[in-house]
């Protein structure tokens, strides 16, 4: 019953079936999926789109022409807000939605580099918050109440940022080793913590309150000479943060593709077991791995408490720790993929208030945001959508997918 | 009842693990399926079984057609597994777990222990298990834990029952008793499926053998057919089955442990009071059943197991290694093959190439300070593929995509490699084709040849007769006797099961 098969010299079905699996193919079908739920709900919250469905049957095409001026709209403003402004009177007005983008794209970056190292070696730093508060407790203290020459302060106030957040991850790592504690518990907790202690520090004028904050939770502006000079001139607020994270990237890269202790932080990360066999200290690689972590997380707090020209107040961590989660989620935890996700949702950021001004809710790009991460998070999901073949090889998610529910049957 | 499978085909992707495989097993008889690891026997029995569905072809009980959506389906139809990994539940009773699943129930619909105590009782009895319904599972020694495996097929009216590579966990001598077992339940009719990939066994109870080879029956043979014969079949090319050596000229001692005990993880002494020591030039093999500290003497010896207090002492080339880290005793010059490749031999994401730099990430030539010496890597990587006949599309090949044997080779070339004067090999060719079990088998002796120590730790007897210089035989944690390698394979079965010869 079964004959010789003939075959070809290339197997273009076998070729084609491996690209779909491939992480990349998903990830930009997630993204595209994201904004087709993002589109449904301003379609289904817009007033003429809404009046239009009473008399669907009679004029089908008002619906449709509402509903694509909607998302017509909405997305051209996220656009607007956030690469080109075509509308803008000068040139510097036109850039200045990119410029935006690449400075709320800084700290998202840096962060999601930070978690995303975490992954890679199988731990799941949920951490983001606290670290990077630790972090702004220092460069704040640096910043606001150390004088210091010109260049050296700014420079001695960013390590104090990224001294100051290591010190929480590795402190994690270490329950980790020694004790067994759960990051994924410890990081949490210690959120809440570092957290309480900031606004602590900032209701006390003794400790980091500024002289003028009153009974408010705030602190000094900070000095001059601590502050992050500008990349493009005093008219943009695009700052050496962005750099510092450009910065970050090419040294993850180095670090987890091209350095032998990125080799055993992988290698821990798929077998923590086959490491330990092969020599690795695998509890000394938990520390090391959460300080590294936290160290990426540390160059975000720098940006933020660096970058203001008013004080540090509790909101100034902006949730980049959390999204920093899904900024790595969606770039696959890879040097390229963060960079390019940080952007994303630094796009997100920028476009935020345009597409407010289009009458639209802002909170919808939020929602596109957690719908790609879901997407992705969900490959199944995606593959019944667009009926991809099944994957041909365990990724890094899946791993943490079993990590996080248990030994899930195939 | 007779069996009968009929063009069964079943493929995963584009590999095919069954290509229409016929099988007929007339009743009464024991069939024997034989075929290296690999070969589609377990996908064809999961098939029977009702776990996969066959892409195409039929399944017969006694000239009618079945077909099974589920192992429940297959067992009431009178089809009865017995899988390498027992089913069992530990802390359960013998009658329990024979009840669990089909709990007989008195008219309240309480669970009635009495009707499965004496159904327990009439099969042991009627075919000489000698099995106690009321002992717990956990206290039982593995071949009882088979009976009981077996009971609770025939519990449930299995007419026929297959055994998934049911020697692997005995002694010799539990392994002769369950050859008289399957002989008494081939007597009373139940035809027997007898899955292995050992020869000697086929040959002492199959009436007849089917050889299956990547997926497809390559012939069938009868018992009397010659073991050179049968091994060529399942291979697909000759074989040689012995290793030539010549005699052992051992040197220095390399390798002194000196009353080791070590606890296991559930703090159970696994290791009890152990001394041996191996010289350069010589492979002292550990034999004994899976399962008798074996695993933990390797792990100890390593570093990666915490030893005993009561331990005096184990050093290699005369200096101490008590509390030093794995890093520190690899570098001491150990090459370590673990038992399981898969868990901690290999990370199966990684390349071969970077595999083989697994524990060599520290220093030269895999290392240049900080960066890891790309070039290097994948030049010693594509030689070593070479040398070690590693079968993969290139060194680039993810280690989870090859093959038991593959991998193992993996394995061996990153530890041969390395400068070392004692090699640790734990079971070196379980799951491994015999095309690669000779290469493997010679690439040992060669290491042992060039004047190095080799502590062979292998549960296949045949192995470790193969191989040996000296044959140490563990039971219970404890080494009953260090023997010579000439000792018959009935003294060593003995010996195997804690008799002290």
């Amino acid at each position: 019953m079964s004959g010789t098969v003939k075959k070809d010299p290339i197997d273009w079905n076998a070729a084609l079936k491996e690209m779909l699996s491939g992480g990349i193919t998903r990830t930009i079908l997630s993204v595209i999926l994201g904004f087709a739920v993002g589109a449904f709900f301003m379609i289904v919250s817009n007033k003429e789109f809404l009046q239009s469905i009473g008399f669907f049957f009679a004029d089908p095409l008002a619906s449709l022409r509402a509903a694509s001026d909607v998302v017509g709209a909405g997305y051209g403003a996220l656009i607007k807000g956030s690469v080109y402004n075509s509308a803008a009177a000068s040139l510097e007005g036109s850039i200045r939605p990119l410029t935006e983008t690449l400075r709320l794209a800084g700290p998202l970056i840096a962060a999601g580099l930070g978690i995303g190292l975490g992954f890679r070696v199988g731990l799941f730093n949920i951490g983001g918050t606290g670290q990077l508060v630790s972090g702004l407790i220092w460069a704040t203290f640096v910043a606001t109440r150390l004088e210091l020459p010109p260049v050296i302060h700014f420079v001695v106030a960013i390590i104090a940022a990224i001294v100051g957040s290591t010190l929480v991850g590795a402190f994690v790592g270490f329950l980790k080793a020694r004790t067994g504690a759960n990051e994924v518990i410890t990081t949490i907790m210690l959120n809440y913590i570092i957290v309480s202690f900031f606004n602590f520090l900032l209701l006390d004028n003794n400790l980091l309150q500024g002289a003028t904050a009153g009974g408010h939770t705030k602190s000094d502006p900070a000095f001059d000479t601590a502050r992050l000079p500008g990349l493009l001139g005093d008219s943009f607020a695009l700052n050496l943060g962005f750099a510092l994270s450009l910065i970050a990237v090419v040294i993850y890269w180095w670090l987890m593709e091209r350095s032998t202790i990125g080799f055993r932080l992988r290698a821990v990360g798929f077998n923590a077991s086959a490491a330990k066999t092969a020599g690795i200290n695998v509890e000394g690689t938990y520390v090391l791995a959460l300080g590294l972590s936290a160290a990426f997380v540390g160059i975000a707090a720098a940006n933020q408490a660096l970058s203001s020209t008013g004080g540090v107040t509790p909101t100034t961590h902006a949730g980049i720790g959390f999204d920093a989660i899904t900024v790595a989620l969606l770039g696959g935890s890879s040097a390229s993929g963060v960079l390019l996700a940080g952007l994303l949702f630094g796009a997100f950021k920028a476009g935020s208030s345009a597409i407010q001004i289009e009458g639209i809710s802002p909170d919808v790009l939020g929602i596109v945001q957690g719908a790609i991460v879901l997407f992705i998070a969900a490959p199944p999901l995606i593959r019944a959508i667009f009926r991809l073949p099944p994957p041909q090889t365990t990724s890094m998610l899946s791993a943490l997918r079993s990590k996080l529910f248990g030994r899930g049957g195939k | 009842m007779k069996l009968e499978l009929k063009g069964i085909t079943k493929k995963f992707g584009a590999l095919v693990a069954n290509d229409s495989i016929d099988l007929v097993v007339e009743s009464g008889e024991i069939h024997s399926l034989l075929g290296e690891n690999g070969a589609g026997k377990s996908t064809l029995m999961n098939v029977l079984y009702g776990l996969y569905k066959a892409d195409q072809g039929q399944i017969l009980l006694d000239d009618k057609p079945v077909d099974f959506s589920g192992p429940g389906d297959a067992m009431a139809a009178g089809i009865g597994m017995v899988h390498q990994h027992f089913m069992l539940i530990p802390v359960f009773t013998v009658a329990e777990n024979v009840a669990l699943g089909h709990e007989p129930t008195n008219k309240l619909g309480v669970l009635d222990l009495e009707a499965a105590r004496a159904l327990v009782r009439k099969i042991s009895d009627r075919f000489g298990f000698d099995v106690d319904p009321d002992a717990l599972v956990e206290d039982l020694p593995v071949g009882v834990q088979q009976r009981v495996e077996i009971i609770k097929s025939l519990a449930r009216d299995a007419k026929v029952l297959v055994l998934d590579e049911p020697t692997a966990v005995l002694t010799p001598q539990e392994t002769d008793e369950l050859m008289e077992i399957m002989r008494g339940l081939a007597k009373s009719g139940t035809s027997i499926v007898f899955i292995t990939h050992k020869l000697r066994e086929v040959k002492a109870v199959a009436d007849k053998i089917t050889v299956i080879r990547q997926g497809r029956v390559v012939g069938q043979a009868k018992p009397s057919a010659e073991t050179k014969e049968l091994a060529s079949m399942m291979v697909g090319r000759d074989v040689g089955l012995t290793v030539e050596k010549k005699l052992a000229d051992p040197g220095k001692v390399v390798l002194k442990v000196d009353n080791l005990s070590v606890l296991d993880d559930r703090d159970q002494r696994a290791v009890n009071n152990v001394s041996f020591d191996v010289r350069a030039g010589e492979i002292l093999a550990i034999a004994g059943v899976q399962g008798n500290g074996q695993t933990e003497l390797a792990e100890a010896i390593l570093g990666l197991r915490a030893l005993h207090s009561d331990t005096g002492d184990i050093s290699i080339s005369g200096t101490s290694v008590r509390g030093k880290s794995v890093r520190t005793i690899l570098e001491k010059g150990v090459g370590y093959v673990p038992e399981d490749r898969q868990k901690n031999g290999l990370i199966s994401e990684f390349s071969i190439a970077e595999n083989l730099m697994l524990n060599g990430s520290f220093t030269k030539p895999f290392s240049n300070g900080l960066g890891i010496a790309f070039a290097t890597r994948n030049r010693l990587a594509e030689e070593r593929v070479k040398e070690f006949d590693v079968r993969a599309t290139s060194a680039q090949t993810p280690a989870g995509k090859l093959s038991g044997g593959n991998q193992q080779k993996v394995v061996l070339a990153r530890e041969l490699s390395r400068e070392v004067e004692l090699l640790v090999v734990s079971q070196p060719t379980r799951g491994v084709d015999v095309g690669s079990v000779e290469f493997i088998h010679k690439r040992l002796v060669d290491e042992r040849n060039s004047g190095k120590a080799v502590l062979l730790i292998s549960t296949e007897l045949d192995e470790v007769l193969a191989l040996a210089d000296r044959i140490a035989v563990m039971y219970r944690g404890q080494i009953v006797g260090i023997v010579d390698a000439k000792t018959d394979r009935a003294k060593l079965g003995q010996m195997m099961a804690g008799v002290t010869v």
